[in-house]
């Protein structure tokens, strides 16, 4: 057993120092050693929490038992259409992600809880110990090296504070706050 | 009582409305019977086998209202296969012919055809409503007959139907006469729908107080609705995106704060969150709220909807709204008597399931809580205590933990006591779902203190007969039991044949009993249809030798006063 703990102190992995990896494959816990229990189908044994993304490539989704959970077939035809209208967002309940040029990792925030942009701003100024300048019309940012922008619905980089708010919450995927040289496409003025 | 005329015991009955009681009244002696069976109005029938129509009629020839339920509860969850059973067209016909003077009509988990919906459109002059819930089998043509032959339509009532739409014009069949509707809800359509007729008939219909909309009725079609009905009590939002800047939105602000009666609201198929808060000024009204085919609504904008909602006696939520979310319910909602927690995410494992702390934090705040559903990621046993002591007046116990056979999450413990502590608690407790790792001994709690059970659901528990055994013996009020995935066989089964005669059905799947039990219980009890659905390989339970140890993949047995039923599918056998 000790060699083994060892093993894993000299294992090279990603990830910040400190952190462990989150075991992916939760194995089932075994019910009282009974040969009266049919089996459940092994497909159930491997369930994986790490993906919530719904792309092509995610892993295996959990075996399904025919008719679990108990849940009414109209209601999952209609949970799944629901789903079907939704855009293929990178938005896990209503929180985005946030990054900053040069820092180490990303942060999640939920813009729909803040009343308007300048609640926003103020939040990311706190959360990434920055200033943002001020903001016009015309020329952007002025008065730092970052600009908030985010990534809307089309995949395109896009100045905050442009359109409504209501509407940005709707078209915001994720948020980047871009520093320096790069910033200065968005029309930062220093 | 027996000094008085008939029809003064005839009064005195008109005042006793329940089943039950008209059932026990008319156990008392012949001549209550006599005066009861005349006088009924109001027939449930819990099972369509149990019984037919000819001797429905025979007994009660005043007929008014009919209930009838067909499948058994598990066909909700596709373990039913379609073709099984529960066909309404030969009851339409022998109410017809007999010429009853049928007015409502309610069926639960029936086919029902297009033929069938015309004959009841043509038969009955008196039709007043139809209450369709969890049925099949019909188009819109069918609901075209309804509209255009039943000239005192007032309830057209369509919950969670699978409808053929056939995209036709079924609304502007309802004739410029008819004014009489008071509900109308076709939420369950999935076609477009005739906007211009809907809204010339909610114009003509002032009684109107119940409208649920489907999916194609947009935002802008939803505010006039409401500007022509401002006595609305009861809502059902379709679709339900919008810019909350466009001209739409605001007059249906307009035309909500007019709806000073309306106490539920259900829907929002298709949400854009942000549009939610023109319904705050009348949340306050709010008894009943129905969030859960709101998808796309997340915690914060549920959670601002409910803060409103002070007097909410009815909520039915996915469990998008969280732990935190439930918390607040638990604040806001001292009225609450009825919760439903659903699933979100059905596929995945999502992270904004609630846990055991949601369902704590709701027994704790809300002390009129009675009925609950719950579908939840993990519990513990201390929970499920605390629960119990929180709220001993639960009549409906439903908790529903997604993965089979999981522990408690923090003590590795199978969840008996927990389970123990509610039966033990509620005295009153008539309906029971379990989940998550259980023994025998929790069915030992249950047979001891469950006494007032009706209905309870098994899958994935227990380890041996004696579990069923301790169910069967201990609950003298058990009406339907319904089993799946666990091992409970054939000393279980046959241990009491006569229990089942107490109960309405008993439903068993990918359990343990073997045909040869089956074909024993049949035996001993001539009483009772017991179906075998065998859809696999039909010739496999026949091979030599091996026959009676087969198997069965699903039992289903009724106590019925009319034999076997001629209408099964080559797949079922009735022993």
């Amino acid at each position: 057993m000790d060699e083994f703990i060892n093993l894993k102190e000299t294992e090279l992995r990603l990830g910040l120092p400190g952190t462990e990896n989150v075991c992916e494959e939760k194995e089932t816990v075994s019910c009282c050693n009974n040969s009266n229990k049919r089996a459940l189908p092994s497909g159930s044994e491997n369930e994986t929490e790490s993906s919530t993304r719904k792309t092509e490539t995610s892993p295996p989704r959990k075996a399904q038992i025919v008719g679990w959970p108990p849940v009414r077939s109209y209601r999952i035809k209609n949970n799944i259409q629901t789903k079907k209208n939704e855009t293929d967002h990178e938005v896990q309940g209503s929180y985005v992600k946030v990054s900053m040029d040069g820092a180490p990792y990303l942060r999640k925030i939920d813009p729909s809880c803040y009343k308007g942009y300048s609640e926003l701003l103020k939040a990311l100024e706190v959360m990434f110990k920055f200033s943002v300048g001020e903001y016009f019309e015309r020329e952007g940012y002025k008065g730092s090296d970052f600009v908030p922008t985010y990534e809307d619905k089309d995949g395109d980089w896009m100045l905050v504070g442009d359109v409504p708010w209501e509407m940005f919450l709707c078209t915001c995927k994720r948020l980047r706050i871009m520093k320096g040289s790069e910033a200065k496409g968005l029309g930062c003025g220093v | 009582m027996n000094y008085f005329p008939d029809e003064v015991v005839e009064h005195v009955f008109d005042f006793v409305t329940s089943h039950k009681d008209r059932n026990a009244i008319s156990l008392v002696c012949k001549s209550w019977y006599k005066i009861e069976r005349y006088s009924r109005q109001k027939v449930f029938i819990g099972n369509c086998y149990a019984t037919n129509p000819e001797r429905l009629l025979r007994r009660f020839p005043c007929l008014k209202s009919l209930t009838l339920k067909g499948k058994p509860h598990f066909a909700d969850f596709n373990l039913v296969p379609h073709e099984w059973g529960g066909f309404v067209l030969p009851w339409i016909e022998a109410l017809a012919r007999s010429r009853v003077g049928l007015e409502e009509l309610r069926l639960k988990r029936m086919v029902v055809t297009d033929e069938s919906l015309e004959l009841l459109s043509r038969s009955f002059v008196n039709f007043k409503s139809l209450v369709l819930v969890s049925c099949e089998g019909f188009t819109t043509d069918g609901l075209a007959s309804i509209a255009a032959n039943c000239r005192h339509l007032r309830d057209l009532d369509l919950q969670e139907n699978e409808i053929d739409d056939h995209r036709g014009q079924w609304l502007s069949c309802f004739p410029d006469t008819c004014t009489t509707l008071v509900t109308l809800n076709f939420a369950c359509l999935e076609g477009e729908t005739n906007l211009v007729a809907l809204e010339r008939l909610v114009a003509r219909s002032p009684n109107l107080k119940s409208l649920k909309l489907n999916r194609a009725v947009p935002l802008d079609a939803l505010a006039r609705l409401m500007s022509c009905a401002p006595q609305m009590v009861d809502l059902g939002v379709g679709s339900y995106e919008n810019d909350p800047e466009s001209e739409s939105y605001l007059k249906l602000q307009a035309a909500i704060k007019k709806c000073t009666s309306l106490r539920s609201l259900s829907g929002f198929l298709e949400a854009a969150p942000h549009c939610l808060s023109a319904f705050h000024p009348i949340c306050h009204n709010l008894t009943s709220l129905n969030l859960s085919y709101a998808a796309e609504i997340h915690g914060s904008h549920l959670i601002k909807l409910i803060q409103h909602c002070k007097k909410l006696q009815r909520l039915w939520i996915l469990d998008s709204i969280g732990d935190k979310g439930l918390e607040v319910v638990a604040s806001t909602c001292k009225e609450l008597q009825e919760l439903r927690v659903f699933p979100s995410d059905l596929l995945g494992g999502g992270n904004t399931a609630v846990t055991e702390e949601g369902l704590v934090a709701i027994s704790g705040g809300c002390p009129k809580l009675h009925s609950i559903l719950y579908f939840c990621q993990q519990m513990t046993n201390a929970a499920l205590v605390t629960v119990a002591k929180n709220c001993p007046n639960f009549i409906r116990f439903r908790l529903c933990i997604l993965e089979p056979n999981k522990p408690d999450h923090v003590t590795s413990q199978p969840l008996d006591e927990g389970f123990g502590a509610i039966v033990k608690a509620c005295k009153s407790l008539r309906r029971l779902s379990l989940s998550g790792l259980l023994t025998d001994q929790v069915f030992l709690y249950i047979g001891m203190y469950a006494n007032q059970l009706e209905m309870l659901s098994i899958a994935f528990a227990g380890d041996t007969d004696k579990g069923m055994l301790y169910v069967l013996n201990g609950c003298k009020k058990m009406k339907k039991l319904e089993i799946r995935d666990s091992p409970f066989g054939d000393t279980a089964l046959l241990a009491d044949v006569s229990k089942y005669e107490t109960m309405r059905s008993l439903w068993m799947s990918s359990c343990e009993v073997t045909l040869s039990g089956c074909k024993r219980l049949a035996e001993k009890a001539p009483w009772l249809n017991v179906e075998i659905i065998n859809e696999t390989d039909n010739n496999r339970m026949e091979e030599n030798g091996h026959e009676g140890r087969q198997k069965v993949d699903k039992l289903y047995l009724y106590r019925t006063v009319v034999g076997t039923r001629m209408d099964a599918p080559p797949f079922v056998w009735i022993l």
